[in-house]
């Protein structure tokens, strides 16, 4: 049985398990993750690491398994019941608001507010102003806080989106493919960023890209067909006959 | 630069267009028009309750309703309960069979009141049904809809089909609502004649007041942070509720709101016109109600209320000589703004119009506006 207090871990995940049709996505997948790790799953395409992150933060329901999240057991709440208890996503394609201003997109995030009166009634005072500066500034956003979220580039939207995750200050942040899209000069940027929010935090990070993975990685889990085929340093996965084989190799 | 960091509820400009519309309707309308078109002016703007309520749901929240027409009848059929009770008193119904109920029902060989119309004796239950029993419905069809995460197109479908099956009940059950001809023969408001021209006169600007609180109430919504939620809500559902909101209680908050708006405009619809039938109820009535919305802009509260007005007297002018042709009108004129004005008459001002005249205003011309990110 699982013990959803364990203090030793943040997130444990045990036996998850979905299935879309009979096709398992993800199939009786465990991993557990320690206070201020940063875990990055990779994996082939098609090998359920998006759907992983998913389920953890109520978006798929699972067909089976345990997610306990600082005792909460993640998989009987809803989605904002989920990030009320900490845990934010990011997901692949940047989801910011395109029709507003990077400082609504910024103070919708703020956590407060969040009732339907609450939100009627929300006043813009000095903490929010400060806290949404506060953030700007940190994703190098801190001059377009007026613009419309629709005009920024593609980088600038990952930020954003990053951003607003940070101003809900998550214990456990999940970030799907954060530099994906990006140029050189911004993804050095994003990597110097996400090392520094990743600091007192734990964060899962599905990532492509090895180069930044060695940069940021606490352990690697390497996922294949909805199931763990290694864990550990990157060293270590690197090293793995099987990861080779399915997914270095070629 | 916008400042994002000042935020008031109406600026400048807003408030401008706001003075201009109360201009219209409290002067304007008041001065040109002798007292048979001012009223049919006021019935107009009973629509326009709807039509703001529509821009909220729909323009800002993305929630498309097909069936804003059942809120404006079940408002309206409230009010007109009450009157048709005072309009059916023992002395005024003695040559009924039962006297003291309504002429329809002693038609229908009912011989008491029902239950249920016993409460609209009381004026003041009256008001509060007006509003109380339209957003409870919409609170129920909300919970049954949003909280299951039917959306867009399914949603607008029940909706509609929420219009036709109330029609339908309203016409089975001749008795207890006076069938397809609804209730009529409506005479006074606590012994006052609603039927005289200075009556009319007076009830014209009722409306028009109450038309502007529901305008207030409309842009505090659309300023407020909840306004930002729904734009935010349209665009990106799924980032909404990972930001940590329930967004069904958000979309029943304002369907509900929606329904309230609409429901006000069909009590004084009743009062101003002197009848209530499900005809307005239906699903003709509700979806020329988003055409309202649709001409006006449907983002842009005050272009619903222009745009309700230009259709409806449209629909007047040109129903008055040619009957046959206005629905193809309307749907020809649905097409043209769907097609090549999608913000309706607000976008074509905003786009158009106000850039022109702010450089033909000195000073001015240098200095191109951006429109500022909410």
């Amino acid at each position: 049985m699982l013990d959803y207090n364990n203090p030793n871990f943040v997130l444990m995940v045990e036996g998850l398990t979905v299935s879309f049709d009979g096709f398992k996505a993800v199939n009786d997948l465990s991993f557990y993750v320690e206070p201020n790790e940063c875990r990055v799953i990779i994996g082939p395409n098609g090998a359920g690491k998006t759907t992983v992150l998913d389920l953890i933060c109520g978006r798929t329901k699972a067909t089976a398994g345990a997610v306990a999240f600082k005792g909460h057991d993640l998989l009987k709440m809803r989605e904002d019941q989920i990030v009320h208890a900490g845990v934010g996503r990011k997901f692949q394609t940047p989801s910011v608001y395109e029709d507003l201003s990077v400082f609504a997109n910024l103070e919708l995030s703020y956590p407060k507010g969040h009732g339907v009166f609450g939100a009627l009634f929300f006043r813009r005072d000095q903490a929010v102003r400060e806290r949404i500066e506060e953030i700007a500034e940190m994703i190098f956003l801190k001059d377009h806080l007026a613009q419309k979220a629709a005009f920024l580039s593609h980088g600038q939207k990952q930020w954003l989106e990053i951003g607003m995750l940070l101003i809900q200050d998550p214990e456990l942040l999940m970030l799907d493919e954060p530099v994906a899209g990006m140029s050189v000069a911004e993804r050095k940027k994003t990597a110097e960023l996400l090392n520094r929010i990743i600091a007192d935090r734990s964060v899962i990070v599905i990532e492509h890209d090895m180069g930044f993975v060695e940069d940021i990685a606490t352990r690697v889990t390497v996922l294949h067909q909805g199931k763990v085929l290694s864990e550990g340093s990157m060293d270590r996965v690197q090293n793995d006959p099987k990861v080779i084989e399915v997914y270095l190799g070629h | 630069m916008i400042n994002p960091f000042t935020h008031k509820y109406m600026n400048g400009r807003e408030a401008l267009g706001f003075a201009i519309l109360a201009a219209i309707i409290f002067v304007l309308f008041p001065l040109v028009l002798e007292p048979f078109r001012l009223n049919l002016f006021g019935k107009y703007l009973t629509y326009a309750f709807v039509a703001v309520g529509l821009v909220l749901c729909w323009g800002v929240g993305g929630i498309l309703s097909l069936g804003q027409g059942v809120f404006f009848g079940l408002g309206g059929y409230c009010m007109a309960m009450f009157l048709k009770l005072e309009a059916s008193s023992p002395e005024n119904t003695a040559i009924q069979s039962t006297p003291g109920i309504p002429d329809f029902m002693d038609w229908n060989q009912l011989t008491a009141l029902p239950w249920w119309w016993e409460p609209f004796n009381s004026f003041a239950f009256t008001i509060f049904a007006v509003v109380a029993v339209p957003v409870v419905f919409a609170f129920v069809i909300g919970v049954a809809m949003f909280r299951r995460r039917v959306g867009g197109v399914y949603f607008a479908i029940i909706t509609q089909a929420i219009a036709a099956i109330l029609t339908i009940l309203i016409i089975g059950q001749q008795g207890f609502t006076g069938g397809v001809n609804g209730i009529t023969d409506l005479r006074t408001l606590h012994g006052w004649d609603i039927r005289t021209d200075e009556a009319k006169t007076t009830l014209y600007f009722v409306n028009g007041v109450l038309l502007f609180a529901v305008l207030f109430a409309a842009q505090f919504v659309r300023k407020s942070k909840l306004g930002r939620l729904l734009i935010a809500m349209r665009d990106q559902e799924d980032r909404v509720r990972f930001s940590g909101y329930d967004v069904a209680n958000f979309k029943i908050f304002v369907f509900c709101l929606g329904a309230a708006f609409a429901a006000i405009g069909g009590a004084m619809f009743t009062l101003q016109v002197g009848f209530m039938s499900p005809s307005f109820v239906g699903i003709v009535p509700s979806i020329e109600m988003v055409i309202f919305a649709a001409v006006g802009g449907r983002l842009s509260i005050l272009g619903a209320v222009y745009g309700t007005l230009l259709v409806n007297w449209a629909k007047t002018t040109f129903s008055e000589s040619f009957p046959e042709l206005w629905l193809l009108g309307l749907g020809a004129l649905f097409i043209a703004v769907v097609m090549a004005f999608p913000n309706g008459l607000a976008g074509v001002w905003a786009e158009q119009v106000a850039p022109r005249l702010r450089k033909l205003w000195p000073g001015n011309a240098a200095a191109p506006e951006n429109t500022p990110a909410e």
